[in-house]
C-alpha cells in the first residue's frame, strides 16, 4: 500500500508552509465551502498555492482539496485564508446552516431526496 | 485503516480520476455516518458516492481545539482524527458530501469545528456491539444533530426491533432501519429515510426564523 502523499510530511516544513501562523481557526471556510480560483497559477509561488489554484479551475470542496494536498484540514484552511485575502480565490459557502432550533431549508431537502431517489 | 478497500465483497468506487463539479455548485451539504469501528461506515460511503472515496485528517490539541499550525503536532498536546468522505451532486448547484466517522470519545472533539451546519447523521450499528453506539447517539443528541439509527446484519442474533430501541434508549420518533452498507440500494434507502426524517421535523417545527418573523 503506497502511503498517502503528506502523510509523511515533515511537521517542520508545514509549519514553514503556514508562516508558523497560529490565527485563531478561521470560520471563513466550511468542510463544504466549495472554492474556485479567480486566477492562474503564477512562477514563484508557493507550491501548495499553485496547487490549489490549479485543483480550483473547478469549484473544489476545502475536504476535497485537504485530501488532494495531502494535509490537515486546518493547514488548508490556512491557505485557503491567504489565497482569498489576496483575492485570488473565491469561496461558495454552504447556504444551509442547521443550528438547533432551526432544521434545514425543506426546499433544499426535496432536492436531496430528489436527488437520492434518482441515484 | 484502510484494510476495507482491499476487500473483495465491497462494491468498487467509480474507476479512474474524479470528475469535477459542475461550474455552476455552490451549495454544499453534509451528512454524516457514524459508528464503531468496523461497522461499515467507510463501506456505506463507498456504495453511494459518486467518487472514490477519499480520506483526510484534522488535528486537534488536547484542550479541543483544532490547530492550524503545526507546532505542536508530534507532541503529546494534539491529536488527530481522520475520516473519509465521498460525494453526491444533488442537481447542478447543490453538492451533497457524506462523511465516514469514527464514533469513539476523541472525535466529538472537533464535532462543532467540523460537522456544524450537518443535514443530519445515520449511527450504523452492530448488534453485537450495541454500545459502540451509545456514545455516538448520546453525543448526537447532545448537539441537537437529527439522526436515524441503521441497524447492520452482521449474522449476530436476531433481536426485535424493540429490543434494538430498549437497548439503545431511542425516543420513539427516531426511524430504525435495517440496512446491508454493501449494498447501494440499501444505502440509498437508509439516506432517504433520514431526509425524510428530517422533512418530518421540519414539519413538526417551523423554521425558527419563520416562527421570529414580524
Ligand atoms: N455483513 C455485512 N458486512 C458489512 C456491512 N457493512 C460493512 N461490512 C463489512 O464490514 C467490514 C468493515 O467495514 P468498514 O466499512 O471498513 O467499517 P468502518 O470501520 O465503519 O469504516 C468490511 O469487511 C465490510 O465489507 C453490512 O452491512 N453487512
Ligand atoms: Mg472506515
Amino acid at each position: 500500500m503506497t502511503p498517502r502523499p503528506g502523510r509523511e510530511e515533515d511537521p517542520d516544513r508545514l509549519y514553514t508552509l503556514t508562516s508558523g501562523r497560529s490565527r485563531p481557526v478561521s470560520d471563513a471556510f466550511d468542510l463544504v465551502t466549495l472554492v474556485v480560483a479567480e486566477c492562474d497559477p503564477v512562477p514563484g509561488m508557493q507550491s501548495e498555492h499553485a496547487a490549489i489554484l490549479r485543483i480550483c479551475r473547478r469549484p473544489t470542496a476545502v475536504v476535497e482539496l485537504a485530501a488532494d494536498l495531502g494535509l490537515p484540514v486546518g493547514i488548508t484552511q490556512v491557505l485557503l485564508c491567504d489565497l482569498l485575502d489576496t483575492g485570488r480565490i473565491s469561496a461558495r459557502h454552504p447556504r444551509t446552516v442547521r443550528t438547533a432550533a432551526q432544521l434545514p431549508d425543506p426546499e433544499i431537502l426535496e432536492q436531496v431526496l430528489v436527488g437520492l431517489r434518482n441515484l | 485503516m484502510d484494510y476495507a478497500t482491499s476487500d473483495p465483497g465491497l462494491v468498487p468506487g467509480p474507476p479512474g480520476p474524479r470528475a469535477p463539479l459542475d461550474a455552476s455548485a455552490d451549495n454544499g451539504l453534509k451528512i454524516v455516518i457514524t459508528g464503531g469501528f468496523g461497522v461499515g461506515k467507510t463501506t456505506m460511503v463507498r456504495s453511494v458516492s459518486e467518487i472514490r472515496p477519499l480520506n483526510t485528517e484534522e488535528t486537534m490539541t488536547q484542550a479541543g481545539a483544532a490547530v492550524d499550525d503545526l507546532a505542536g503536532v508530534g507532541t503529546k498536546s494534539s491529536t488527530t482524527v481522520a475520516f473519509d468522505f465521498g460525494r453526491i451532486s444533488v442537481n447542478a448547484r447543490t453538492v451533497l458530501y457524506l462523511f465516514g466517522a469514527p464514533g469513539q470519545e476523541r472525535f466529538w472533539f472537533l464535532w462543532d469545528r467540523l460537522f456544524s451546519g450537518t443535514l443530519g447523521a445515520v449511527v450504523l450499528v452492530d448488534t453485537r456491539r450495541l454500545d459502540d453506539s451509545w456514545y455516538a447517539i448520546d453525543r448526537l443528541e447532545h448537539h441537537g444533530t437529527p439522526f436515524v439509527v441503521a441497524r447492520n446484519d452482521f449474522g449476530g442474533p436476531k433481536h426485535s426491533e424493540e429490543q434494538v430501541r430498549d437497548a439503545l434508549s431511542l425516543a420513539d420518533g427516531v426511524p430504525l432501519v435495517d440496512c446491508d452498507a454493501r449494498s447501494r440500494q440499501s444505502s440509498k434507502d437508509v439516506l432517504i429515510t433520514l431526509v425524510q426524517h428530517l422533512q418530518t421535523l421540519s414539519a413538526a417545527h417551523p423554521r425558527a426564523r419563520e416562527m421570529t418573523a414580524p
